[in-house]
C-alpha cells in the first residue's frame, strides 16, 4: 500500500517543476520581445538631455521633447508624409491586381495554375529590393524617378506574392454553394460577387491590405535607391543615421514601430490561415 | 463572355505587373551587370570580386547568416511547440511574440542601438550592477565582435517571428490523431516531436529557411544602425556603390552575386527538406 502511496509523489513533483520550467520561458520569451520595445519608449518619451546622459532612468519621464524635436527636424514632417502617401499607393495597387488573382486561383481550374503559382512563390525566393538598381535607370528614363508612385510600384512587387496568397486563402474559405445560390436567385456573376462574397471576406481583405501597407512603410532598401528629394520615412533615417542625434534617431524609430504594433494586433486573427495555406 | 477565359482574365493583372516589374528589371539588371557600355564583359565582376572590402563583406554577410539563422531555426521550433500546447493566454503570447513581424530592420536596429550606445541601457545597467565604472563604447572599432553579437541579437529578436508564424501555422495542420497514436504506443514528447512534429513539418520548414535564408543574405539596415561602416556586408557594399562611387553595373554586377547565392541556397534547401512522393498530409 505504501508503495502506491509513494509513488505519485516525485513524478507530480517533476510535473510541477516541467509546468514551471513552462510558464518561466514563456515569460522569459515574451520579455526578450518587449523589453527592447519598452527601452526605445523611454527614449522616446524622455527629453533630448536624457535620452544623451548617462546612467539612464528606466521608468520614462513622459517629456515630449524628443517627439516635438523630431517634428520640427527640417524634412522629417515631409518624410513621413510619403511614407505614407507610398503604403496607401502599395496598398491600393496591391490588392486590386492581387485580389482576382486569388479569387482564380480559389475558384477555377485552369492550364497553366501550378505555372502561375510557381511564378508567384519565386517572387519570394528572390531578393527583391535588388529590383530597384535598374528601375532607378528605367525611371529616369520614364519621368518615374523619386516620385512616391515609382517607388509604390517596387514596393508593390514585394507586397502582390503576399496579396495573392492571402486572398486565395481568404475566398477559399467561402464555400462556392453561397456564390451557386445567388446565380440561381438570379445574381449574376458580377453580383454574386459584389452582394455575397464581397462583404464576407471584406474584414479579410482589410487584413491584407494593412499588411501591404506595413510591407511598403517598413522597406528601406528600395526607398534609398529611388527617393533622393522625396525621400520615405525610412530612406530619410537612414541616410541620416551617421550625422543625426541620438534623440532623434530614437523618436523616429519609435514612429516606425507604432504602425507595426497596430498591424500585428489588427491581423492577427489571419495571420495563421494566411501563412498555413501559403506552406502547401 | 467565355467563362474558360474569365480565370486568365483575373490573373492578367498579376502576371503583367510582375513581367514588367519583376522579370523585366531581372533582365535589366543583368544587361547592367554584364556590360560597361560596350559589349559583353565580365570586367564588373572582376572589379567587384578583387575590391578590398568583397571578402570581408562577403564573409560578414555569410558569417551572420551562418550563426543567425541555426538560432531563429530552433528559437522558433520551441516558440512553435510551446504556443502549440498551450490552453491560456495562447493568443496574447502569440499576439506579443508575432510583434516583431511587423517592425522594419532600420526600426529594429534603433532599438538595439538604444541598448548598446555608449550611454544606452546595457552600460546603465551594467553601472547600476556596478560591473563597470565609465560607459563603454561597446560599437566602436576595437570591438568587433560586439558590434558582431548587437546584429546578430537585433536579427535574432527582429526576424524570428517569421519563422515562428509559419511553423506554427504548419504544425496546426499536422493531425491529431497522429500525436494520439504515439501517446497510446507510449513514445514521449521528445520522440513525438522528433518523430511526428519534425518530419511532419517538412514543407513549413522549406517555406520558412527559404524566406528567412534569402533575407539573411538582405541584411542591410540593422547593420547600418548598429555597426555603420565597421562591419560591411554586401547589401551596404551594393548601396555604396549606386551612391557613393556612382557605378552601377558594379552594383548590379554585386546584386547578380547576392541572387546567385539566394537562389543557390534556395536550392540546397529545397533539396535537403524535399518531401517525399506521397508522403503529404
Amino acid at each position: 500500500m505504501n508503495d502506491v502511496a509513494a509513488a505519485p509523489e516525485p513524478v507530480r513533483s517533476t510535473r510541477k517543476t516541467g509546468r514551471f520550467v513552462y510558464i518561466a520561458s514563456v515569460g522569459l520569451l515574451c520579455a526578450w520581445v518587449l523589453v527592447p520595445l519598452y527601452f526605445l519608449l523611454i527614449n522616446t518619451l524622455s527629453s533630448p538631455e536624457t535620452v544623451n546622459s548617462f546612467p539612464k532612468p528606466f521608468i520614462p519621464e513622459f517629456d515630449m521633447g524628443s517627439m516635438s524635436f523630431f517634428a520640427g527636424y527640417g524634412g522629417m514632417l515631409s518624410a513621413l508624409k510619403n511614407s505614407i502617401v507610398v503604403a496607401v499607393m502599395t496598398m491600393i495597387l496591391s490588392i486590386s491586381i492581387g485580389a482576382p488573382a486569388g479569387y482564380a486561383l480559389s475558384r477555377f481550374d485552369f492550364r497553366g495554375k501550378e505555372l502561375f503559382r510557381m511564378l508567384i512563390l519565386l517572387t519570394r525566393a528572390f531578393p527583391l529590393p535588388l529590383l530597384a538598381l535598374p528601375l532607378a535607370v528605367l525611371f529616369i528614363r520614364t519621368g518615374l524617378d523619386d516620385t512616391a508612385f515609382g517607388l509604390a510600384l517596387v514596393h508593390t512587387t514585394l507586397a502582390i506574392p503576399f496579396a495573392v496568397l492571402i486572398t486565395f486563402s481568404l475566398f477559399s474559405g467561402i464555400p462556392i454553394e453561397l456564390e451557386e445560390a445567388a446565380w440561381t436567385l438570379g445574381c449574376t456573376r458580377l453580383t454574386a460577387f459584389t452582394k455575397v462574397v464581397l462583404p464576407l471576406i471584406l474584414p479579410g481583405i482589410t487584413a491584407s491590405a494593412i499588411f501591404a501597407f506595413v510591407i511598403s512603410w517598413n522597406e528601406v532598401f528600395a526607398a534609398a535607391v529611388l527617393t533622393i528629394e522625396n525621400r520615405t520615412l525610412t530612406a530619410f533615417l537612414l541616410v541620416k543615421l551617421s550625422e543625426a542625434p541620438l534623440h532623434l534617431k530614437f523618436a523616429g524609430g519609435f514612429i516606425l514601430v507604432v504602425p507595426a504594433l497596430v498591424f500585428i494586433f489588427a491581423v492577427r486573427k489571419y495571420l495563421f490561415a494566411m501563412w498555413g495555406i501559403a506552406n502547401r | 463572355m467565355n467563362p474558360r477565359l474569365l480565370p486568365y482574365l483575373l490573373i492578367l493583372p498579376v502576371t503583367l505587373f510582375l513581367g514588367v516589374f519583376f522579370i523585366y528589371p531581372f533582365v535589366l539588371v543583368s544587361q547592367q551587370a554584364f556590360s560597361t557600355g560596350g559589349g559583353f564583359t565580365l570586367d564588373n565582376f572582376r572589379d567587384v570580386v578583387s575590391y578590398w572590402k568583397f571578402p570581408i563583406s562577403f564573409k560578414n554577410t555569410m558569417l551572420l547568416a551562418a550563426i543567425v539563422v541555426p538560432l531563429q531555426l530552433v528559437l522558433s521550433l520551441l516558440m512553435a511547440t510551446m504556443v502549440s500546447k498551450m490552453e491560456k493566454g495562447r493568443d496574447l503570447v502569440l499576439y506579443v511574440w508575432t510583434i516583431p513581424l511587423g517592425i522594419s530592420d532600420l526600426a529594429a536596429g534603433i532599438i538595439w542601438l538604444a541598448i548598446f550606445e555608449q550611454s544606452g541601457f546595457l552600460n546603465s545597467m551594467m553601472s547600476g550592477l556596478g560591473l563597470i565604472d565609465q560607459p563603454v563604447n561597446f560599437l566602436s572599432y576595437q570591438n568587433p565582435l560586439i558590434i558582431f553579437v548587437a546584429i546578430a541579437l537585433a536579427e535574432i529578436w527582429r526576424a524570428t517571428a517569421i519563422m515562428l508564424v509559419i511553423l506554427v501555422a504548419g504544425i496546426g495542420l499536422i493531425p491529431k490523431e497522429y500525436y494520439e497514436a504515439a501517446e497510446v504506443f507510449g513514445a514521449s514528447p521528445w520522440k513525438r516531436f522528433t518523430k511526428i512534429t519534425l518530419p511532419m513539418l517538412r514543407p513549413s520548414l522549406q517555406t520558412a529557411l527559404v524566406l528567412r535564408v534569402v533575407l539573411a543574405f538582405e541584411v542591410f539596415a540593422v547593420v547600418a544602425a548598429l555597426g555603420g561602416t565597421l562591419f560591411p556586408v554586401l547589401m551596404g557594399e551594393i548601396y555604396s556603390y549606386q551612391f557613393d562611387l556612382m557605378n552601377n553595373n558594379a552594383a548590379a554586377a554585386l546584386a547578380l552575386i547576392v541572387l546567385a547565392i539566394s537562389i543557390f541556397f534556395t536550392l540546397i534547401i529545397l533539396r535537403v527538406l524535399r518531401v517525399p512522393k506521397g508522403a503529404t498530409i
